[in-house]
């Protein structure tokens, strides 16, 4: 493998920073300062001074087929150095993360709006625009299907896709693939009795919005080509070894000629798990032998990455008079868009925990992802359950209507604990404090009246009401979501450790590929190595392709699995470290540690300086969770989740119910997280997931009209700002789970889960409205 | 893209005529955002930021006039008092980096009917005084708006200024976003009372293809209160709900993604109706004090 030529501006370079702390304790971030500061190189701060502006052409109709394509146009313009379409790909033309279904460039047929169709190189990117506005395409424009109910009802008509997709090494789930048409997937769960009956039952259909991750860091990157005839790209993204294996598909490349470096990533929430611009930098690269930059301005970015499937499901909950669960169906649809990206995964997880975290003797779910010409939806922060949850505990909270019911004492009733069967037929086997974490929120003081302060009205300083038409509302929701990967995936990580002395320091060097998207991995492997090795300096290499896979920083799953195998590496690297030790001093390994940057034993005090002068121990090592396995196609059970993680959240709203308008006054979760490795950080998730999920319960929408997104800017998509995010009283539990290290469970999806159903439920309690749609409008609520 | 920047108004107003295919650009919180999207490629930006003239307020013969450069940060920590409708309105606009950029008049310049400042100036009875080499002259800003983001600003003009008289009655302004700050308008009304006229002024915003007046609420409104701007007597409730009614039917709204054209209209009536009884109960509580 050579090095690159020369190394971009921008690059990440190696963190260190001044914290000290291990494991439990608030480490500060290495990049916290750069940060803070404005000095931190994010992916659109890459630069070379040689270097062209790539961009892409996309297609304006949600669903046409391609007639021709004329480039000379855009190749005439001076300063254009390359101009390519599907034609120009040399290797697979299709990628995918789980089924390989999406052109690199448009191949005959677009099927959503924003669909790559050329790509244009220039030594200016207005020039590069400029140009990519003159390539000539001729569309014969078809009528798209842009409902999710509709496609799979006609699947002989008006096909999205006509064949099979192909199904990849990459494929994480046991997809369940229609032989051709619009399904993607259906999930079945059956238990129990195949026709139940209940003294009560409570129907209802529900509707979520399609959400966008809205990370802030729009889609960018670099491709350098090499003088081995392969690239170096520099990229934020989310898991880069799937990257590399799709880029070299498409590339025709071997991987050592394709070598990825993570530039800095300003958020993600799924929305990076997919490629964007990374083969088609690469292939600029390559074709002009010049290194490239894309960068998508907001606009390009909401057609650059895929969104959170919209779902409509149905649910049907009997119960006995006395409130116990007796039965529950579902039939639940994700609309996937038009590309499969991570729909069998979402299907997967909507399907097996489609229900919440309840005892249910009788089961029925139907769970179906579908191609749309919508734009493609995939893995966004608690895919499959963000969605189910707005339904599930809808359904809670009308059946505790229904039989006179606390809403609460409902669910208490029917929760899980440990020893309980999941609707999979898994035993639910380390804590699961259900009961607890709605008993604790119970027990939280509520909020006083309103200050009489514009900002803590509904409409905040836009003074729409003195107080008048406001009323209060509380709710809650508990969540429940499968940590890291799931059904059969072989869900590993791959850490490389590093002890030696350096300028006489004993120094700790961690490498993985993990992607640091602003989470806090990076501060959480040096935890780690510090409560492991006892140095208290840790730096964090570059995450690249030199080293193996870590898996995606996605599914609440790296401080689990990337923390799992930098604690292995380290403890075998602290196994030859104490073995030299204990061969040097004659002691017995057994009564040897590291502490301080020594082996110390009751008398002993060898300094690691000492110890291990010039010569540095390394060890690289992969870690799996115990594996999980797929799941009957006909009945649903099987041991699918490793891990599930709990949160509940009580929501309490002022509602203008006359003019619609919502201020959420408080926000109150408890959530377990078996061990908090760092607890300032789980605050952070817990803060920024409960933002996120009330963003979708009362804003958050890309509203879709004919397959055309009509709001694709920050003017008109939404996210909660600080007048809308409340403060919040945040209770965490540490209950181990004995399976994972140290106990630890993943918490950045289940507080995103619980968030928005709570908003809903506090808003159906201040206005007595229904509300089976988010999210929830001004219109909803004042019937205009 | 060519870009002047002249420092003073005379040249300014040379360079407008010399160049009427410039866009000017004040605080660049429109111009910019066109560009960066590439919806606006001006072959020359005319930069008014250099204008001294255009950054001051003064007292002008009974008026406030309001240079067109002056931010609306500087509109609320400076004129909350003589203008406070308008400075309630310069608090709804979106943060504060853009209300240390953004000014009265680029608002008016791009006279969007969701421009945030427009029904406080429709309620003032505000002027917009324009410029150009031949001259200087006062548009009632009732007559300014003239179509979709269409002002009657000739090709050579420029915004010099806004004259508002300083209010003899409580001014109030509501808009309506679906977040609870930095929002664009789904709906906006602005009211003041004019008891010195006997008159109550309305503006209405994001509701129709120009921000307006709601004529005949404003009548409805003078007719009632005749009788109890000498008393300060209570207003009946009945009055206000009907005050809010008419100035719902004067809107012509649309549906967009930003609202359905039903919710606006029902929003403006329960606006108009609150906006009226906390701006009476003002005028009451003055005469009290």
């Amino acid at each position: 493998m050579s090095a690159p030529a020369r190394t971009p501006a921008g690059a990440p370079g190696s963190l260190t920073g001044p914290g000290s702390g291990g494991v439990g304790d608030d480490a500060a971030r290495p990049d916290g300062t750069l940060k803070v500061r404005g000095e931190f190189a994010y992916g659109s701060d890459l630069w070379m001074e040689d270097m062209l502006w790539g961009v892409t052409l996309r297609s304006p109709h949600p669903y046409a087929r391609i007639r021709s394509i004329d480039v000379g146009p855009a190749l005439a313009v001076p300063g254009v150095k390359a101009v390519l379409t599907s034609d120009d790909v040399p290797g697979e033309k299709v990628y995918g993360l789980e089924l390989a279904d999406q052109p690199v460039l448009a191949v005959d047929v677009v099927r959503y709006q924003g669909e790559p169709v050329a790509l244009v190189a220039a030594d200016h990117p207005e020039t590069a625009r400029a140009a990519a506005a003159r390539i000539v395409v001729d569309y014969e424009v078809w009528e798209p299907v842009t409902d999710a109910i509709t496609a799979l009802g006609h699947p002989h008509w008006n096909q999205v896709h006509d064949g099979t997709a192909r199904v990849t090494e990459l494929s994480r789930e046991s997809a369940h693939l229609h032989p051709e048409g619009n399904l993607v997937r259906h999930l079945k769960v059956r238990t129990g009795d195949p026709a139940p009956t209940a003294d009560v039952v409570v129907v209802n259909t529900y509707e979520v919005g399609m959400q966008d991750q809205a990370f802030l860091g729009p889609e960018s990157g670099l491709a350098v080509p090499a003088e081995d005839g392969g690239v170096e790209l520099y990229v934020a993204t989310q898991w880069l070894h799937v990257d590399q294996r799709q880029i070299c598909s498409a590339l025709s490349l071997p991987p050592e000629q394709v070598r990825l470096t993570l530039a800095g990533v300003g958020g993600a929430f799924g929305g990076r798990e997919d490629l964007s611009m990374h083969v088609h930098a690469c292939l600029l690269a390559l074709r002009t032998g010049k290194p490239v930059k894309m960068s998508y301005n907001r606009e390009e970015s909401f057609f650059g990455h895929v969104h959170r499937h919209p779902a409509t499901m149905r649910y049907e909950h009997g119960a006995t008079r006395d409130g116990d669960l007796v039965y529950v169906k579902a039939e639940i649809y994700f609309d996937g868009g038009a590309y499969a990206s991570s729909t069998p995964a979402v299907v997967g997880n909507g399907g097996t925990m489609g229900i919440g975290p309840y005892v249910v003797p009788n089961v029925h779910v139907d769970c179906y992802g579908a191609y749309t010409n919508n734009p493609p939806c995939g893995a966004m922060r608690g895919f499959g359950s963000v969605q189910t949850a707005f339904a599930y505990e809808s359904q809670m909270d009308a059946l505790a209507a229904e039989l006179g019911m606390d809403p609460v004492e409902l669910r208490c009733r029917n929760a899980m604990e440990q020893g309980s069967k999941a609707i999979t037929g898994q035993v639910i086997d380390s804590p699961a404090p259900v009961v607890e974490l709605l008993r604790r929120l119970e027990a939280m003081p509520l909020p006083g009246a309103a200050p009489d302060d514009l900002r803590h009205m509904p409409g905040g300083v836009s003074n729409t009401t003195h107080g008048e038409g406001v009323r209060r509302g509380i709710g809650y929701a508990v969540s429940y979501k499968n940590v890291a990967f799931s059904e059969g995936f072989d869900d590993y990580s791959t850490a490389r450790v590093r002890l030696e002395v350096v300028g006489g320091e004993p120094t700790v060097t961690v490498h993985t590929a993990a992607a640091e998207v602003g989470q806090g991995l990076v501060t959480v492997e040096q935890q780690i190595a510090r409560t492991e090795l006892g140095v208290d300096r840790v730096v964090v290499a570059p995450k690249d392709t030199q080293v193996g896979s870590a898996g995606s920083t996605s599914a609440s799953r790296q401080t689990y699995v990337t923390g799992g195998a930098v604690k292995a590496a380290c403890e075998a690297v602290r196994g030859r470290v104490l073995e030299r030790a204990a061969a040097t001093t004659g002691r017995p390994v057994g009564e040897l540690r590291l502490f301080d940057g020594a082996v110390v034993a009751d008398g002993l005090e060898l300094p690691l300086a000492e110890l291990l002068g010039d010569d540095a121990v390394e060890e690289t090592l992969e870690w799996r969770h115990r594996p999980t396995e797929a799941i009957d196609p006909e009945t649903g059970q099987g041991f699918a989740h490793v891990q599930y993680a709990f949160s509940a959240h009580r929501a309490v709203v002022d509602v203008d119910t006359e003019l619609g308008l919502v201020k959420v006054v408080e926000m109150a979760c408890t959530q377990d997280v078996g061990k908090a490795i760092n607890p300032q950080a789980v605050v952070g998730q817990i803060q920024g997931g409960t933002a996120q999920g009330l963003g979708l319960a009362v804003m958050e929408e890309i509203l879709i009209k004919d397959g055309r997104v009509q709001n694709p800017s920050f003017t008109d998509y939404l996210i909660p700002t600080i007048l809308d995010m409340p403060p919040m009283r945040i209770e965490i539990l540490e209950y181990a789970d004995p399976h994972a290290p140290y106990g630890l469970r993943g918490v950045g999806e289940a507080p995103n889960i619980s968030s928005g159903p709570a908003v809903l439920a506090a808003i159906r309690q201040a206005t007595g409205l229904p509300l089976t749609r988010v999210p929830v409008r001004p219109e909803h609520l004042t019937g205009t | 893209m060519r870009f002047l920047q002249p420092t003073t108004w005379a040249e300014a107003l040379e360079a407008r005529a010399t160049h009427p295919d410039a866009v000017a650009i004040a605080g660049g919180t429109d111009v910019m955002v066109g560009i960066n999207f590439g919806r606006l490629r001006p072959p020359l930006l005319l930069d008014l930021t250099r204008v001294g003239e255009l950054q001051e307020w003064s007292v002008d013969g009974g008026d406030v006039r309001l240079g067109a450069g002056v931010p609306y940060a500087r509109v609320i920590t400076e004129l909350g008092d003589r203008l406070p409708g308008l400075a309630m309105a310069s608090r709804t606009i979106g943060s504060p980096q853009i209300r240390n950029r953004g000014t009265v008049g680029g608002n008016l310049a791009t006279a969007s009917p969701a421009g945030d400042a427009h029904p406080a100036l429709l309620a003032a009875d505000a002027e917009v005084e324009v410029a150009s080499v031949r001259g200087t002259r006062r548009i009632p800003v009732t007559d300014f708006y003239t179509g979709v983001k269409r002002s009657a600003l000739a090709p050579d003009e420029l915004i010099a200024a806004v004259r508002i008289r300083p209010p003899a009655g409580p001014q109030q302004y509501s808009k309506i976003g679906t977040r609870n700050a930095m929002v664009i308008a789904v709906a906006a009304f602005g009211l003041a009372l004019h008891p010195d006229r006997g008159v109550v002024g309305t503006g209405i915003g994001s509701a129709a293809p120009t921000p307006r007046r709601a004529t005949a609420a404003e009548e409805f409104a003078a007719e009632e209160l005749s009788g109890l701007w000498e008393s300060r007597g209570e207003l009946p409730a009945a009055t206000a709900v009907r005050f809010g009614e008419l100035v719902a039917t004067a809107a012509a709204p649309i549906d967009d993604v930003r609202g359905t054209a039903a919710y606006r209209v029902h929003a403006l009536s329960v606006m108009a109706r609150r906006a009226l009884t906390w701006a009476w109960a003002e005028y009451r509580t003055a005469k009290e004090s």
